[in-house]
C-alpha cells in the first residue's frame, strides 16, 4: 500500500463554543477556548492521497493539482479567517476533530471529481501538542 | 507486535525524465520537476516483529544501519538519481517511484517479512508511505 502525504499550513481563528448552550456552560466545557472574543492558531493540514500510480507521470497525483485542490477547497475558505463565520462551522463546532471531518470529505470530493486519486486521511494538527486524524488509520 | 524505526537522511540530486521524450515532451509532462534539482531526504524505515528474549531486540539496530547503509546510503547519497543509478531510465524518480524502490531494496536485503513500512520525506512538507500489504 502506498500514500503520498503532502502537508499545508494556514492561520485562521475560532471559538469553542456550541451555540445552543449558555456561556457559563461553553466556559465549562472548552475552558479558555471558548474566549467570545476567539483565538487563533497556525493549522497544519497532512492530506494523504491513495490510488494506482500514473503510468505517464509516475505519480499517484500531480503535485500542482493537490495544491491547487487545496488552495480551492480548503485555504481559499478558512484561511484567515474567523472559523465560526464560515459554514459548516456556524453551527458545528470547530474542533480540530470537526475540521478534520469537514475537510476529509471536502477534500474526498475534490480530489475524486478531478483526479484517479481518492483521499485516504487528513490530519489537522493545531498545535504542537493537539491533531486530530479522520479516514483510514491503521 | 512492536515496531521499530531507525531513520536516515541523504541528499540526492533528480529531474523527472524519460530519454525517450524530447526535452519539450519532458518539461510538458512533468514541469519544473523535469530541471535539474535535488532534495534532502529523511528516510525512516520501521520493522516489526517480536523482541528477542534474551537480547531485548526485533533487530540490532547495528545490523539496521547497516542495511541501510548499503542499500540506501552508498546508492544514493551525494549522487545523482538519473545519471549515478540504473533505476530511473524508463520511469522518473517521483517520491512514489523512489519510495517503493526503497522498500523493495531494503526487504530483498532484511530477513522475510521483517520490513513493515518506509516513510520517505522528499521535503518536510511531502512524503510517502509504503507499507507492507496484509498476507
Amino acid at each position: 500500500m502506498i500514500l503520498l502525504t503532502a502537508r499545508y499550513r494556514f492561520p485562521a481563528a475560532h471559538v469553542l463554543a456550541q451555540p445552543a448552550y449558555s456561556a457559563e456552560r461553553n466556559r465549562e466545557i472548552y475552558g479558555k477556548c471558548a474566549n467570545e472574543a476567539g483565538h487563533g492558531h497556525d493549522y497544519s493540514v497532512e492530506v494523504s492521497v491513495g490510488g494506482p500510480i500514473d503510468a505517464d507521470t509516475g505519480q499517484i497525483i500531480a503535485q500542482g493539482l493537490l495544491d491547487d485542490i487545496f488552495e480551492d477547497t480548503i485555504r481559499a475558505r478558512y484561511a484567515h479567517r474567523m472559523l465560526n463565520d464560515e459554514q459548516p462551522f456556524g453551527a458545528l463546532v470547530p474542533t480540530a476533530e470537526n475540521m478534520a471531518l469537514v475537510f476529509e470529505e471536502l477534500l474526498t470530493e475534490a480530489v475524486s471529481n478531478r483526479s484517479d486519486a481518492h483521499v485516504a486521511r487528513v490530519r489537522v494538527v493545531e498545535t504542537r501538542r493537539n491533531s486530530a486524524e479522520s479516514g483510514e488509520i491503521e | 507486535m512492536l515496531r521499530v524505526t531507525r531513520s536516515i537522511h541523504f541528499s540526492s540530486s533528480l529531474r523527472y525524465w524519460l530519454d525517450d521524450l524530447s526535452e519539450a515532451e519532458n518539461l510538458k509532462r512533468f514541469g519544473q520537476q523535469a530541471q535539474q534539482h535535488g532534495h534532502n531526504y529523511e528516510l525512516e524505515i520501521t520493522v516489526s516483529g517480536q523482541p528477542d528474549p534474551e537480547t531485548g531486540m526485533v533487530i540490532n539496530l547495528t545490523d539496521l544501519k547497516a542495511v541501510a547503509e548499503r542499500e540506501v546510503m552508498a546508492r544514493f547519497d551525494h549522487r545523482d538519481l538519473n545519471a549515478d543509478t540504473d533505476f530511473f531510465i524508463d520511469r522518473p524518480p517521483t517520491t512514489e517511484h523512489f519510495a517503493q524502490l526503497i522498500f523493495r531494496l531494503l526487504d530483498d536485503a532484511l530477513p522475510d517479512g521483517l520490513l513493515d513500512r518506509i516513510r520517505l520525506y522528499a521535503t518536510p512538507d511531502l512524503w510517502v508511505d509504503v507499507v507492507r500489504s496484509s498476507p
